[in-house]
């Protein structure tokens, strides 16, 4: 008996000393004031290009003098960001940025929010219209999508199987990417070029290698794999070197130079594109900002200004919302790829 | 003469009583309640304690069947693929014309159909374990999700659906009434019928239960199906509360569902545990889990923390048992021979 009683005093007493330890390294002690706590949610935790979009937000955030919360699930599931979501609504932050894990699913929690005095806005990966007032795009997603292809193109000489290796199948931006590839795809120009396969590798790591490694095995004959992820580029890029097959089939997408540094250099990716994933969490610190001081609303026109990056303008997104575009994708190839591996 | 005779009845008394695992457990609620309150100064409302339930009570529907199938010596770990076959079917049934209250008997249908399929399995071949039974049905269930609807999610429910997760009567939320109707009638189905019994006596000795005249199959039979019907109703509320869904949803919900019967001081050796550890393990992990998230701890500190309760529960079951072991000889010696002088000097 006296051993329970023991017990119970120990469980007491690593509940009171561990979890103030914890939230200690966290931050947040409650005594800041309402309204000045500014939320990003990203998709998942272990996400290097989720941790340097994260790390602009919080920094640009900061800059302006407020408190930036930091969250993501261990899951890439809208279940885990709706139970992430429901505790910020209860901290009464002044406004939620999101990078959603599902157009849909989150609608009902970011409406709570929305009732609840929240600014609620999405970032990099977008939620419907109904959900959000504003969307901050890294580039626009149609050009992404043409020019993943002409990339694609342009390295098989024209002719043979590509296949597109994405994130989950719900990621809103790599669909919306997707799409456009296929509409550049009907283009007679692209008449021997033939996508066999879509694989999702659902932004985890063992996964994506797992699909990229089933890709080659089902298409004997591809060419190129497109993988508009950074996770899934940079599993393809290391599947591909294991294999020895640079040179036989080219990887193109979205990738973070420090991960892809080794393949492009190595001569498995020929060239990449991607925007600065820091400067989109910026941009996104800034709307968040004005969306609270009432400078904008997220209406088209609205104007404002995002610190180091400039003026920019809300426009038009075609999915009938409105959105924020940060710039072009940029392009990284062995000559510059040296320069921006230490980047980010 | 009298005191000779022997004691079916346990004797009553506050030590007992209040050495027991399940009032552990309100301790530990409360210290998680009172941790949380003085780590967030938005934890203490009444939105935390009617609200927050919404958020983790999915999955408590599966823990209510969980704990017997635990107490039989059994496990399933194929309650979570159930509850994501439910939920697709029910989003292509509808999605293909068929009227939404029809839809959601489809869903409860499906998950009955599951928990029917591994009852056969299991009793139909006793030489598999449940665990091999489950693995390989979690393995199929899950992968007849993704035949049905591939990698694609499906939704478009009608409006009124989402309020079956996300809605209240008055400021109880309706998911935390149904939880606590299903909790009421399982407990009782446990702890106060004979099936109840059974269950218990299953779970201590199989062989010996299946002499003495017990339907060891038909058990089991109905303890499976009640546990596909409870999957049923976690797909219910969880596809409410998510609006679409696609065959990945309620991965890892066994082994949580798992974790907290566990926690619950239900044995895995089976035979022992009550409904109410389980019950108070839910609001446990549940408010914990709210808890850190208000003062934005990352997820995987919550998964060490419930890893630490375990291991406690674990080693306090174990003492606690050991304890009972020294203890009940002498006990017996008190009352057996009480008239002996000079034994109670001794």
């Amino acid at each position: 008996m006296r051993k329970v009683i023991i017990f119970a005093v120990m469980v007491l007493a690593i509940m009171a000393i561990a979890l103030p330890a914890f939230a200690g390294g966290a931050g947040e002690k409650g005594a800041a004031p309402a309204g000045a706590k500014y939320a990003i949610v990203f998709k998942n935790t272990g996400n290097p290009y989720g941790d340097k979009q994260m790390g602009g937000f919080k920094a640009g955030i900061e800059e302006q003098g407020f408190q930036a919360i930091l969250r993501a699930p261990d899951q890439p599931t809208a279940e885990a960001q709706i139970q992430i979501l429901e505790q910020l609504i209860s901290q009464k932050v002044a406004a939620i940025c999101i990078v959603g894990n599902d157009k849909d699913a989150l609608q009902p929690v970011l409406t709570k929010a929305k009732n609840a005095g929240i600014k609620v806005f999405s970032l990099d990966s977008g939620v419907n219209p109904a959900s959000r007032l504003t969307h901050v795009n890294q580039a626009d997603s149609e050009k992404i999508g043409r020019t993943l292809i002409q990339a694609a193109y342009d390295m098989i000489g024209g002719k043979g199987d590509i296949a597109i290796l994405s994130a989950t199948s719900q990621a809103t931006n790599q669909n919306l990417w997707i799409d456009y590839m296929k509409k550049e795809l009907t283009d007679p120009k692209y008449a021997n070029v033939k996508l066999v396969k879509v694989a999702y590798g659902d932004d985890i790591r063992d996964k994506s290698v797992s699909e990229a490694e089933g890709l080659l095995q089902s298409f004997p004959n591809l060419k190129c794999i497109i993988a508009p992820t950074t996770v899934g580029i940079a599993a393809a890029g290391k599947v591909l070197t294991d294999k020895g097959l640079g040179g036989k089939v080219f990887l193109t997408g979205l990738g973070l130079p420090s991960e892809m540094a080794t393949y492009i250099e190595n001569g498995v990716c020929p060239y990449m594109f991607l925007w600065n994933p820091i400067d989109v969490g910026y941009l996104g610190s800034w709307v968040a900002t004005a969306l609270v001081t009432g400078k904008i609303t997220g209406a088209v026109g609205d104007k404002f200004k995002a610190g180091r990056l400039g003026d920019y303008t809300i426009t038009k997104a075609p999915d009938g919302g409105t959105e924020v575009l940060l710039g072009p994708p940029f392009k990284f190839d062995k000559a510059n790829i040296a320069d921006w591996k230490t980047v980010y | 003469m009298m005191d000779r005779s022997i004691r079916a009845v346990k004797v009553w008394s506050w030590r007992t009583f209040f050495f027991q695992w399940e009032w552990l457990l309100v301790l530990i609620f409360i210290a998680v309640n009172v941790v949380n309150s003085t780590l967030s100064p938005y934890y203490f409302t009444m939105d935390t304690f009617l609200g927050t339930p919404m958020s983790f009570l999915d999955k408590a529907f599966l823990v209510l069947p969980m704990t017997m199938v635990i107490i039989l010596g059994n496990i399933d770990i194929s309650v979570g693929s159930s509850v994501a076959l439910s939920a697709v079917v029910m989003a292509v049934t509808y999605n293909a014309g068929l009227p939404m209250p029809l839809a959601l008997l489809v869903c409860l249908g499906v998950g009955t159909t599951c928990g029917l399929v591994n009852g056969i399995l299991m009793t139909k071949f006793k030489e598999l374990s449940s665990v091999i039974v489950t693995l390989a049905t979690m393995i199929i269930f899950r992968g007849i999700a993704y035949v049905i609807l591939t990698d694609q999610a499906s939704g478009e429910f009608p409006k009124w659906y989402s309020s079956l997760g996300w809605g209240s009567i008055g400021k109880v939320p309706i998911i935390l009434i149904v939880f606590a109707v299903c909790a009421l009638a399982f407990g009782l189905l446990l702890h106060k019928t004979s099936f109840g019994r059974k269950i218990y006596g299953m779970g201590n000795n199989l062989t010996a239960s299946r002499y003495s005249g017990i339907k060891t199959d038909s058990v089991i039979m109905i303890v499976s199906v009640l546990t596909g019907l409870m999957a049923g109703f976690t797909a219910l509320f969880l596809t409410s509360r998510m609006g679409s869904t696609r065959p990945n949803v309620a991965q890892g919900y066994e082994l949580e569902v798992i974790a907290m019967v566990v926690l619950g001081g239900v044995s895995t050796s089976g035979g022992k545990g009550r409904i109410v550890g389980p019950l108070l393990a839910i609001f446990i992990i549940g408010f914990l889990n709210y808890g850190l998230g208000l003062v934005n701890i990352q997820a995987q500190v919550l998964l060490i923390i419930v890893g630490l309760l375990l291991i406690l529960s674990v080693l306090v079951l174990n003492i606690r048992f050991r304890g009972t072991q020294r203890a009940v000889p002498s006990a017996v010696k008190s009352v057996a021979a009480p008239e002996q002088p000079g034994e109670s000097n001794s």
